[in-house]
């Protein structure tokens, strides 16, 4: 495991980096070291790596991230793992607002509680939090799943199109157009599987399905297959 | 922008290292708010029936011992004090309903920027590390704290325009973001006797608060009540005589984090301007809740 630590270089050195990596490199394995809060770190990554950091870090961490797969090993700030396309985030402690913001793919997982906004504008990544959501999680989420195995805040996907959430403790209250939805034998399947990919233990038959009521936006059965 | 940062003591063996603790603190928001910086420091409370005062004047040389001497000679009242930088802690046997209106009499260029039995208010303009090394925040001791870095954005950049504000005794307040029912706010509680220095929004949240414990709500009550009253965006620290709190507006747009340990509790709007506390790794690390109230007190006095 290779370390960069934060005392002795910038983030723009430690994230270039890890941007000039060639796509055959041996060096797979990474460790950030003293992030103390930090912005920015291990952003816009691009190949199959793994990224550990060791520490609590700021805003917009894993941004953008391609294929690599990053921990976090504490506490995450504002925007974590925005505009994930795939790969794998991890944090081991609690993220702030709008984690996974507007994510395209791949997988967040939240070990702790995520405050608000989690998910908001989700476009396909598959978020799975093992405490609570704040306020407006899943707000106008397009397409992935949000799992939340703890409670979520008030507005739970308002204004919804056709992610899905599974929520496991109670919701302070359901946005616009967001509704319950029955949850059968395939929903178990997907859910168990998400589960299984977080490595968050919780029974699947515990969990409840929301989604859209498709009563505020145009929902045309032929493109279904798009989301 | 703007950044905000609050640091409660809870074991009495940090308090001569408050200031080396919270002056970090400060100057890691620094780039959230370039343009001015202010601390308030709750330290050294005076006997009762005193008063302590921070008085600012602009010019650095103004002579405070001229109005110590001219405060003896009209009022028959003794002070002490001590200078740093533009501003002047002064501490008198007199009560605060007094010594005011002669001050305003006497020397009306005087501006009061804090006043209570424990508070000392400083704020400048310029960055937050020149701000730190002007006051010579390092060296105070004290309980708890509150400070701001001030990127501007309603009212104009002046000392005067600085974050905190204090508009009762040994209540101040820092803030980051906006408030916009302010002006017809700060119009009723002009009309019920709550004065104001400058045309800024904050500090009519800080005059509310004055207002309600006035009143005589608890701070929890006055924390309360702002939530309805108060419009606009918000994350709030406070500082009172023994107590600290933290608050956010329903939204909760504006940055917070909490964190706290046995000996500390630490607010500010970034994690990094925490990460150098002692024990801060391991502490009890979270956002604050929107609509929700924080408070910490401090033991009463042995």
């Amino acid at each position: 495991m290779i370390t960069l630590d934060l005392q002795d270089s910038s983030t723009r050195e430690i994230n270039r980096r890890l941007h000039q990596l060639a796509p055959d490199t041996n060096e797979t394995a990474w460790r950030i070291a003293n992030p103390k809060g930090a912005h920015s770190l291990a952003v816009g990554l691009t190949l199959p790596i793994s990224v550990e950091v060791d520490g609590h870090v700021g805003y917009y961490c894993a941004g953008m991230n391609k294929e690599a797969r990053i921990t976090v090993k504490g506490h995450a700030g504002q925007g974590l793992a925005e505009n994930i396309m795939s790969g794998t985030v991890r944090v081991t402690g609690n993220a702030s607002q709008a984690a996974a913001a507007s994510g395209h793919g791949g997988l967040v997982v939240i070990e702790g509680d995520a405050s608000s906004r989690c998910g908001i504008s989700m476009k396909g990544v598959d978020i799975v939090v093992g405490g609570s959501v704040g306020h407006m999680s899943a707000f106008m989420a397009q397409a992935g799943h949000l799992v939340v195995c703890g409670d979520a805040g008030p507005d739970l996907g308002d204004s919804i199109y056709e992610a899905v959430i599974y929520l496991r403790g109670k919701a302070a209250s359901l946005g616009s157009d967001c509704v319950e939805k029955e949850m059968t034998e395939e929903h178990r399947k997907t859910l168990a599987a998400l589960l299984k990919r977080a490595q968050i233990d919780a029974d699947p038959a515990a969990f409840r399905r929301y989604g859209s009521a498709r009563q505020l936006y145009n929902f045309k059965i032929d493109n279904v297959g798009s989301y | 922008m703007c950044g905000i940062v609050g640091l409660f003591l809870k074991d009495s063996g940090l308090y001569p290292q408050l200031g080396a603790l919270l002056a970090p603190m400060l100057i890691g928001m620094e780039e959230r708010g370039p343009d001015s910086a202010g601390i308030a420091v709750y330290r050294n409370g005076v006997p009762e029936g005193a008063v302590k005062m921070t008085l600012f004047h602009a010019d650095p040389d103004f002579d405070w011992q001229a109005l110590v001497h001219r405060l003896k000679k009209d009022l028959g009242t003794a002070a002490e004090g001590e200078v740093r930088a533009t501003h002047f802690v002064m501490m008198a046997q007199i009560a605060a309903e007094v010594l005011r209106p002669w001050l305003a009499r006497a020397y009306p260029e005087v501006r009061v920027m804090g006043l209570g039995e424990r508070i000392e208010l400083f704020k400048e303009k310029g960055l937050p590390s020149e701000v730190v090394e002007r006051f010579r925040l390092a060296e105070m001791g004290g309980s708890h704290a509150v400070g701001h870095t001030r990127m501007a954005t309603e009212s104009a950049v002046t000392t005067e325009h600085s974050h905190p504000f204090s508009t009762g005794l040994d209540l101040c307040l820092v803030h980051n973001g906006s408030l916009s029912n302010h002006n017809r706010l700060r119009a009723r509680l002009a009309r019920r006797g709550i004065a104001f220095q400058t045309d800024n929004d904050t500090e009519v949240a800080a005059g509310y608060f004055t207002y309600r414990l006035r009143e005589g709500d608890s701070l929890d009550q006055a924390l309360e009540a702002g939530l309805s009253d108060l419009d606009g965006f918000y994350t709030f620290a406070i500082g009172t005589k023994d107590g600290f709190a933290v608050l956010r507006d329903s939204f909760a747009c504006k940055p917070a984090v909490l964190a706290e340990t046995e000996a500390w509790v630490a607010m500010a709007s970034e994690y990094r301007s925490i990460a150098h506390l002692p024990g801060a790794r391991e502490a009890r690390i979270w956002e604050p809740e929107p609509a929700r109230i924080y408070t910490w007190t401090r033991p009463a006095a042995a």
